[in-house]
């Protein structure tokens, strides 16, 4: 090896194995972090918390959905099962047995990781439309049956009892909205870390490996059937989070809601928007998404349920068809042109 | 001593068409063997009968007396058996340096062993300058070196190298011959297909030729070279074409 | 249950398969041209059940006569939808393809619904109305009639893909589209031509299914789900296999219905479909 050579080796392996983030970028994150902590106390109205809720939701949401399409590549239109699953298991555990929410979060989550388990086993080998196609057509099918379902209250669904009493341990608050907002907050900051870890991972580069090229990623000795499966059951198990929260949230499980179609659209929709693959672009989506629903159902009325879907619909349309990394892509541009300056 | 590499009448048909017929060949432990034929003679489809992408219709595969035949891609890889394709396939949504991590990560799972790992198998093929470039905006020559930094930094004992010359400048192939020398000397077994006959001739220790799926001839360069059969399928064409 | 009963069951949903079979024609149409899953299709079967709603309700225009109008409008839509959309797509990941098309669907049930508000509606008093008699068994004339045209859509398709040239060239791009621009078939018209033939068999559908369905901005949703169902049985880009699949489908739907729980008749579609994908990824009728 030329002397040259050896020099650039020993100037690579100096280098940080995690490029920083340029000091304004930090800056703007403490900021931003420090901004999200101090919100309900700065917007003390009942709909501003809302609002941020619905956001952090979403947020949590869509990176769910990131998990599975945007790191392993896999189109799932199904996530709505997981939502429904998480909402159901510590409902039914609660106004049945009378388990607190806390553990019902967690069966939650280990049923609808098994669910992914037991979805993605069959379907995630199939080529990708057809997948996509198969978890859209599950998601169909398990709102049909949890419509039918008389035990879960079929059609009618469920009411989470009223418990006024230590209300940490029944995760109902009824007097104010900052509890579900810091809860909301810290389900969304454990998993986002927990995605943010993931990437930097043996795990997380694989998934990336074989979303890009599935052959060369078996030839490094990637199990793809394997992978794609585990990815799939993180995904699942966070919109289970997101699934029981909101049901905590609402206190009234309809299916026809939860298991919606609309729900397993809307995180793919926000990702995509914000930047599908990317950690920060399923928040940039909820965060631009979330609040156009909100503010024209206030303008518009009744009718505003569609006007937010009208423009969700073509705005998605065009980032497909202009900018198919996303927003959140425009800004890394700016950030990385900007680092290399000198 | 048994070949690490040992291929037994493997065969493949699609429908009525055979791509691969009957292949016999074995591989030394530390040798260089090189696999010629004209295009469509059935040698991508060999290495993806090797490396369990394709199963074979009859035949074995045995790799230091083990058999591999027909085994999934991830664990023939897993074995020690690295390759690299001629329709090369970067992660393109990666970095260089990430890309060649996910080879490194083969054996570890601690990422700045990974990365230092990979470091080295970039200054290896020469292609440290690019590491934080993403691999979409690499030249085709400067894919084929990464795809192989890829492969090698996994340490396999064995790689089947699909044409690592093809659509690459002069200059550069005279690099990649180094390379592949080097490779021998750290004791990597090599197959390499190979359209290049000065390459080959100077790199193989042993050659199989192929036409039409069946092998025609397999020893070493100068005797395959005089093979008639080879002459008339081969060599003829080359010659015709340039 | 008596055998009435059974043969009233297969012919309805024969009927109904053959609707599922001309709007699942159009999906396949277009993915075996360009690799394209349609997620919108459903909504331009709404957007064709809706104009031929509105040429009744406003011109008082039978669906029968407004057929071809319709028919030309979807297909007019689908080649605008090509050069305005697809187009752009195409060069895209498949990620920002499905997404893109799903995007679209959306949109255009987001905006029916902005429009015309989420009511089911219904054509009253169309030309074909009431129902014949035969032997033991009643049918729908609308049905029938629809039943007919779907049929006859399929023998033109038919006919136009296998006997004609710009058929063959059809044919022969969704074969191998560099071979066939080598050869001088301009691929680009050729989509477009994919895309008009697609969403005009889907306005056929919609109109025939305007005579005696619920019309709303929903309703293209599950007869999609079902034309997913029917390509991926008949096998991604074979006439001849959605045809059989959509016919499958309905019978399937109207037999299950009868024996068990009618709300569980999508399941047993369903069910079929990942049957068949995971046993046969290449349809019930496909090649292996």
């Amino acid at each position: 090896m030329s002397g040259s050579r050896t020099d650039m080796l020993k100037t690579a392996r100096a280098e940080p194995l995690w490029p920083r983030p340029p000091l304004w970028v930090s800056a703007l994150g403490a900021a931003a972090l420090a901004l999200l902590i101090a919100y309900p106390f700065i917007f003390t109205t009942s709909f501003s918390q809302h609002l941020m809720i619905l956001i952090l939701l979403y947020a949590l949401m869509a990176q769910s959905w990131n998990v599975v399409a945007g790191l392993s590549g896999q189109i799932s239109l199904g996530q709505a099962i997981f939502f429904g699953i998480g909402a159901y298991s510590s409902t039914v555990l609660f106004a049945k047995y009378g388990v607190t929410p806390w553990v019902g979060l967690m069966v939650g989550m280990l049923l609808s990781a098994l669910a992914a388990v037991a979805i993605g086993v069959p379907t995630l080998r199939l080529r990708g439309h057809y997948f996509a196609i198969a978890t859209l057509l599950i998601g169909s099918g398990v709102q049909i049956v949890f419509q039918r379902w008389d035990w879960v209250g079929a059609a009618s669904g469920l009411y989470v009892p009223i418990e006024r009493a230590s209300p940490w341990f029944y995760l109902q608050f009824h007097t104010s909205k900052v509890p579900y907002y810091y809860l909301a907050l810290g389900a969304v900051a454990i998993g986002y870390l927990v995605v943010w870890k993931l990437r930097r991972s043996r795990l997380g580069f694989r998934l990336q490996a074989l979303r890009d090229e599935p052959d060369a990623a078996a030839s490094l000795g990637i199990a793809i059937a394997r992978h794609k499966v585990l990815a799939f059951m993180i995904s699942a198990a966070m919109m289970s989070v997101a699934g029981t929260f909101y049901a905590q949230y609402v206190l009234v499980l309809d299916p026809e809601r939860l298991f919606s179609a609309e729900i397993s659209i809307i995180v793919l929709l926000m990702t995509v928007l914000g930047g599908s693959g990317t950690l920060w672009g399923p928040a940039l989506g909820a965060a631009i998404l979330v609040p156009l629903s909100e503010y024209s159902r206030i303008w518009f009325g009744g009718t505003g349920r569609t006007i937010d879907l009208i423009l969700y619909g073509i705005l998605i349309l065009l980032v497909c068809m202009w900018r198919t990394s996303g927003i959140l892509s425009l800004l890394e541009e700016r950030i990385r042109r900007r680092a290399e300056m000198p | 001593m048994s070949p690490l590499l040992d291929v037994s009448g493997l065969t493949k048909r699609y429908g009525g068409v055979t791509a691969n017929a009957d292949i016999v060949f074995d591989v030394n432990e530390g040798e260089i063997v090189g696999i010629i034929g004209p295009n469509g003679a059935g040698k991508s489809t060999l290495f993806d009968l090797i490396t369990g992408f394709q199963q074979p219709d009859g035949g074995r595969v045995l790799l230091d007396g083990h058999d591999i035949t027909g085994l999934r891609p991830d664990r023939i890889s897993r074995l020690g058996v690295a390759r690299t394709f001629q329709k090369l396939k970067p992660f393109i949504d990666l970095t260089v340096t990430e890309n060649v991590i996910v080879g490194a990560l083969a054996h570890t799972s601690d990422m700045k062993t990974a990365r230092d790992r990979a470091l080295e198998s970039l200054a290896f093929v020469d292609l440290l300058e690019k590491r934080n470039n993403f691999a979409r905006e690499l030249s085709t020559g400067q894919r084929k070196r990464l795809e192989l930094a890829r492969a090698l930094a996994m340490s396999p004992r064995l790689i089947l190298m699909d044409e690592v010359t093809g659509g690459v400048d002069q200059r550069s192939i005279v690099g990649l011959i180094a390379l592949v020398l080097e490779l021998k000397q750290r004791g990597v077994t090599v197959v390499m297909i190979e359209h290049n006959m000065q390459v080959i001739m100077r790199l193989a220790d042993r050659i199989l030729a192929l036409h039409a799926g069946r092998p025609i001839a397999f020893g070493a360069p100068e005797q395959v070279r005089s093979e008639p059969a080879v002459v008339d399928a081969y060599l003829g064409t080359v010659t015709d074409a340039a | 249950m008596s055998r009435d009963l059974i043969l009233q069951a297969v012919i309805s949903g024969l009927l109904m398969g053959l609707i599922y079979a001309l709007v699942a024609v159009g999906l396949t149409l277009i993915f075996g041209l360009m690799e394209i899953v349609n997620f919108a299709h459903g909504e331009f079967l709404m957007l064709a059940m809706f104009t031929a709603f509105w040429f009744w309700a406003l011109g008082g225009l039978d669906p029968m006569l407004s057929l071809p109008l319709v028919a030309i409008l979807l297909a007019v839509a689908g080649i605008l939808a090509h050069f305005g959309i697809i187009r752009r797509l195409l060069k895209a990941p498949m990620l920002a393809q499905v997404c893109g098309t799903f995007g679209l669907g959306v949109a255009l049930r987001a905006g029916a619904q902005f429009l015309w508000t989420p009511d089911f509606r219904t054509i009253t008093n169309p030309f074909i109305a009431g129902r014949v008699q035969i032997g033991p068994i009643f049918i729908g004339q609308p049905q029938l009639i629809s039943g007919g045209i779907c049929l006859l859509s399929f023998a033109a398709l038919w006919w136009f893909v296998t006997r004609t040239e710009t058929g063959l060239g059809l044919q022969a791009t969704a074969q191998d589209r560099q071979a066939a621009a080598v050869i001088g078939i301009p691929t680009e018209r050729m989509f477009a031509l994919g895309w008009a033939i697609g969403l005009g068999c889907v306005g056929i559908a919609g109109t025939m299914l305007s005579t005696f369905y619920y019309i709303f901005p929903e309703v293209g949703t599950n007869f999609a789900l079902l034309a997913f169902v029917a390509v991926a049985l008949g096998g991604f880009g074979s006439i001849a296999g959605s045809l059989l699949a959509g016919i499958l489908i309905g019978l399937v739907e109207s037999l299950g219905g009868l024996l068990l729980d009618p709300s569980y008749k999508t399941l047993i579609v369903f069910a079929l479909y990942l049957a068949v994908v995971i046993f046969r990824p290449h349809g019930l009728f496909g090649r292996f």
